[in-house]
């Protein structure tokens, strides 16, 4: 076969999009804990627990955990396009990524709403 | 004055090396190349490009005490010191401060980088208001001496697949022409993983740009023509 330069593969705006939008939860998120941290000051599990009661910041908190994880998968795609090589080596490790990613998205539901 | 020249000649040395040259100035010489035609009358085996040596053609790019830049207008009174030069990063080496610039051209063309309309052409020209001629400022003065290109990482580790700021600057020079029809197909063409979406903003092209031009700024014009259309 003849060894070509594949490119145009139609998800880059995607891809990057996603990217900005979830810093942009990120932020917000981040913003919004800070001030509910200063406001409750938690001091114990008890009120570490009480901090996160609330069914707004247990949403709030999700969507922070979700952007995490697509950011993380956007950026970790680019790293392994850049450094590995071979089609199959690099296939197997995103959907390596992906899994580790899916299952600490599951994590992070049980969590937040275990009682 | 003192100038250490990276020197590389791939049929005769193993490796690239160093050679320093005490460069005796005139009055008259004003800008870097002046002195590197004083460096080529003293030793005939180095080898350079120039054409213009006024700061249009782009021939004589070079990397200047680290930074790319063009010798013919980079004014000797701001080099102190010693200065050293190397040929422009990234780009395999031909000879000395000469690069092959297959790669970079491969990608300029990969843009189309000329006028697409398939309307009858008319008598005279296809007219421009002047504010849809503005928009071409900025765009159009580009003069392909790859400093742009060969001081982005995104364009050494992928110099195949990513376009590189130069191509990125026109290929929007022409998304950004009003007598252009061919939008969709261009925006088609950059929508991939690496053509554009390789740069991560950090601005070194803008940094390097001899003609002080923002392929950043282009950039991110093309990114948001492609999200105009895509919501």
């Amino acid at each position: 076969m003849v060894n070509r330069v594949v490119v145009g593969a139609h998800y880059g705006l995607r891809g990057w999009l996603v990217q900005r939008m979830s810093a942009v939860v990120m932020t917000v998120y981040a913003l919004v804990f800070a001030a509910a941290f200063a406001a409750a000051r938690p001091a114990d599990h008890a009120a570490w627990k009480a901090l996160f009661a609330p069914g707004w910041m247990r949403f709030a908190t999700l969507l922070f955990f979700a952007s995490l994880f697509l950011h993380a998968w956007v950026g970790m795609r680019d790293i392994l396009m850049d450094y590995v090589k071979p089609a199959g080596l690099r296939l197997a490790l995103e959907v390596l990524v992906i899994l580790a990613l899916v299952g600490c998205a599951g994590w992070a539901v049980q969590i937040l709403w275990r009682t | 004055m003192h100038i250490r020249i990276l020197r590389y000649d791939p049929d005769r040395d193993a490796k690239p090396y160093w050679k320093d040259y005490e460069v005796a100035l005139e009055p008259s010489d004003r800008m870097l190349l002046d002195a590197l035609v004083r460096v080529k009358a003293m030793d005939d085996s180095f080898a350079f490009r120039r054409s213009c040596r006024e700061g249009v053609c782009g021939s004589d790019a070079m990397n200047i005490n680290g930074r790319n830049g063009l010798a013919c207008i980079t004014r000797l009174a701001d080099l102190k010191g010693t200065v050293e030069l190397r040929p422009l990063p990234g780009l395999p080496v031909i000879r000395d401060l000469i690069v092959d610039m297959t790669q970079f051209f491969h990608q300029y063309h990969s843009v189309r980088p000329y006028l697409i309309n398939d309307d009858p052409p008319p008598e005279r020209e296809r007219l421009q208001a002047p504010a849809e001629r503005e928009a071409l400022d900025g765009l159009y003065e580009c003069i392909l001496c790859a400093c742009c290109s060969t001081s982005c990482p995104s364009f050494w580790w992928n110099p195949d697949k990513f376009v590189g700021p130069a191509g990125l600057l026109q290929a929007y020079r022409f998304l950004a022409d009003s007598r252009d029809q061919a939008t969709g197909e261009r925006l088609d063409d950059l929508e991939d993983p690496y053509r554009l979406f390789r740069c991560h903003s950090i601005m070194n092209c803008v940094d390097a740009c001899p003609k002080g031009l923002n392929p950043t700024r282009a950039i991110g014009k093309i990114k948001e023509l492609m999200v105009k259309r895509s919501v």
